[in-house]
This record gives C-alpha cells, structure tokens and sequence, in this order.
C-alpha cells in the first residue's frame, strides 16, 4: 500500500495548513475567498476523530514530511481528545494549532461554547461535516447499526442534540434534526459559521512570510 | 433449539467456562446467564463463578480491546452479558458473608458526562471483590467529598472523556488535601485522553489505563496500604 505521504506530492504554495479533514469543506471556502493562493491545504483522514490516540502520530509523520519544502506550517486541529499528547507533539516542531480543545469550541468560540455547555453539559454536538459523515461516523461507527441495543449505553446521558451549523442548508438542518431524533435527543440548531477558523487562516495568509528552519527533531 | 445449537448443560465445567468465555466475548448475555445458572446448580460457590467464568471472561476481552482486536462496541456487548451472570451472583455473594476487599466510590467528573468506562471500571472491581459505590456523572468536588465522608471508601476513583474536563480532577485532588483528607484514600484516575504523566502531576496515587488494569491496580495499592499499616 502507499503511504499518504508518498501518494500526495507537496504543493506549490509556502505556508502549509495540515488539516482534520473534517474541516476540509471550511478550509477550503475561507481559503478561496480571501485568495489565499500561497496556502496548500492537507488533510489527515477524518476518522480519526474516534480514535484521537492516533491522531498525534500521524499529525508527526506528515510534518516530518513537510519540513523543510513550506516557509511554515499550521495545524488545522484543536486539542481533539489528545489530551495535551498533539501539543507535545507541536511543540517540538515549533508549530501552532487552532485555539480550543476541538471543532465545536473553535467554529463556535470558547466562551460561547463553554457558556452553552455550561448549561447543559448533557449535550450532543454535530458540525456540518458530522451531520453529513453521521451515519458513517457515529451510528455505523459506535455499531448502532449492528447492535442499536447499545444506544442507551452510549447516549443515555445525553439529553439535547445541537447542531453547531458553519454553511446550513434546510436539507442538512433536516438531517440533523433525523440524527437528533435517531438518538432520541431534544434537537437545538445554532448557526456559527467557521468562528475562529476563518480569522486564524486570514491570519495566516496575511503574514508576511520568513524563511523558517527546518525546525523540529532530526 | 435447534440441531446446531450448542446445549451448555451437557458441557463438563472445564468446556462450560471456556464455552462461557468465547460467549463472553460475544456478547451473548443469554448464554451467560444460562452458563451461571448451570455451574451453580452444579454446586459451584458464587465466587468461584465469578472468577473463572466471568471475571476472567472479561479479562480476555479487556486484553484483545487494549490490543486493538476488539473496539468499544464489542466491549459493551461482553460488559452487558457479564452484568446478566452478576445479577444472578451478587445476592448470592453477599449471603456468603464474603469479606470485601475494600471499598471504592466511584464518579465521572463535573462537566462530563460520560460513564463507558467508568462502568466498566466499576463492574471489574466488583468483580475482583470490590464493594464499589457509583456516583455517578458530572460530579463535582463537594459531591466527592460528601461521599467519601458518607461512605468511608478506601479507594476513590475519578473518570474523565474530554480533555476539557480531566483538569477537575486535580480541584478534587487538591481540595482533599487542603482539608487533610488526601493520605486517607487511594486515589486513582482514568480515561481516554488522561496518561500516566497527566496522573502524576496532579497528584493521582495511579493512571488506570482500562478497566482491568483500574481492578489489578486497586488490589495491588490496597495491599500495599494494608502491608504497610500492619508493618508500622
């Protein structure tokens, strides 16, 4: 099999963005209307999301691959159930990340996240990419299709569903609501856009660029 | 039942626990509630039950969920098949009288709600003689500490999913030693985002890893607490 790493040539721009590829859709979007031709976007697969044990590993192997080829390099992750191990792993590298611990808080800004779930920590969160990879991510992926016995182990403590929306659509609002109902939860849509993603790439794009070392371990 | 269904009843005890081991690991409740019943008319002690059929059941599954074979789906199935087959012994082991190890309470901290684990915990040390105290979800620090007042535990454990709560667990940690509390509990501490690192650094007696590694962890440090009390 070849490695990712191998499959995918580096691109032509000087700042590299190494993304969840859950965030794929809203990279790409901000990154298009401000112009930003200068910023290659890459994504890890967004499976990782249910497995976050992985995700400091494999973030390591892609920027050991980049190194060197970008003036800098940014990380399109939030903590993402690391657990401070993706930190570690940045900060051998001298690379930054999105603030907050995951998507939820950066598309819809740590205050505001932890005011809402201040008031109901028995809260289920979908983005735009969750509501579209719902059935793959969360009910093929926690075997609610082969064991649907097991919904109440899993969401039994949950009370409300929001779906924290970054492009709406009425078809995807409806889906979220038929999530919300498949889980039998109380079903909340909060419209965030992309939140501090699109300030932090403007950011980027717009930093004059200097020649980085090859910075990070050999 | 049909031809190719297995009859458990004519199994001597060494195939019936093995058999109840892969059932375990299926996640066949009604086969394993079927498998306590049968080794109990058989005049098997409830404890014994416990321990060679289901307690080393789970340890099997626990062993092939660290290792990646098995995932968190399978996990529940086993853990909800090995709740059957305790349903039926947990009366049965309190009318022998059987000296507990110790004492644990047991809760998820405030702000997380998530209790996958935490049960599994719990259920494992029950089943490795434990008398465990659930408190359940979205705890906060004077809720533990009411408990370990109410309950006198000699274990306290705290569990953690998200990487935005785990931090509650040193609030805990350091309230008990503000008030002088913390030298009298073992204090152990898990979840996915936590590590060993994490456990030291606020204050944990032990990072648990998984489930059965939380229940060898609790014999081996009460242990070591009685050993050394008797010692001084």
């Amino acid at each position: 099999m070849t490695s990712p790493l191998q499959s995918e040539p580096l691109g032509t721009g000087r700042v590299l963005v190494l993304a969840c590829g859950a965030l794929a859709r809203e990279l790409a979007i901000v990154s298009k209307q401000a112009g930003f031709d200068h910023l290659d976007l890459q994504y890890l697969p967004s499976g990782l999301h249910n497995t976050p044990q992985r995700i400091p590993a494999a973030v390591e192997e892609r920027l050991i691959a980049a190194r060197g080829h970008y003036d800098e390099i940014f990380v399109g992750y939030g903590d993402c159930g690391t657990g401070g191990q993706l930190d570690a792993v940045l900060d051998r590298y001298g690379v930054q990340r999105l603030p907050g611990s995951h998507c939820y808080e950066f598309f819809t800004g740590s205050d505001a996240f932890a005011e809402l779930h201040d008031a109901e920590p028995t809260t289920f969160y979908l983005t735009d990419f969750l509501v579209r990879q719902f059935d793959r991510l969360v009910w093929r992926g926690l075997g609610l299709d082969r064991w649907p016995q097991l919904l109440g182990d899993y969401f039994g403590n949950y009370t409300r569903l929001v779906y924290l929306s970054q492009f709406p659509t009425p078809r995807l609002i409806a889906e979220a609501e038929e999530a919300a109902c498949r889980l039998g939860l109380r079903f909340e849509h909060l419209p965030v856009g992309t939140g501090d993603v699109e300030p932090v790439l403007v950011q980027l794009g717009r930093r004059p660029l200097y020649a980085l070392p090859t910075a990070g371990p050999s | 039942m049909s031809d190719d269904e297995l009859d458990l009843a004519t199994l001597p005890d060494d195939e019936l626990t093995q058999q109840m081991h892969e059932d375990l690991y299926d996640g066949m409740a009604d086969e394993i509630i079927e498998g306590t019943q049968i080794l109990l008319r058989r005049g098997w002690g409830p404890q014994r039950v416990l321990n060679e059929a289901l307690v080393e059941g789970m340890r099997i599954v626990g062993v092939d969920f660290r290792d990646g074979i098995l995932f968190v789906p399978e996990v529940l199935l086993a853990a909800n098949a090995m709740k059957g087959g305790m349903a039926l012994l947990r009366p049965l082991l309190a009318e022998t009288g059987v000296q507990q190890i110790g004492k644990v309470v047991i809760g998820t901290v405030k702000g997380d709600i998530h209790d996958i684990g935490k049960n599994l915990v719990a259920m494992m040390l029950e089943g490795a003689g434990f008398e465990v105290v659930d408190i359940g979800i979205n705890i906060d620090v004077q809720t533990y500490l009411s408990a370990l007042e109410e309950h006198q535990p000699d274990i306290l454990g705290m569990s953690a999913l998200l990487t935005t709560t785990m931090p509650y667990m040193k609030v805990v940690i350091d309230e008990m030693t503000a008030r002088g509390l913390r030298d009298r509990y073992i204090v152990l501490v898990g979840g996915a985002p936590l590590n060993e690192e994490f456990g030291v650094a606020i204050g944990a007696d032990a990072y648990c890893r998984d489930a059965a590694v939380a229940a060898e962890t609790a014999q081996t440090l009460i242990r070591a607490r009685r050993d050394l009390a008797t010692a001084v």
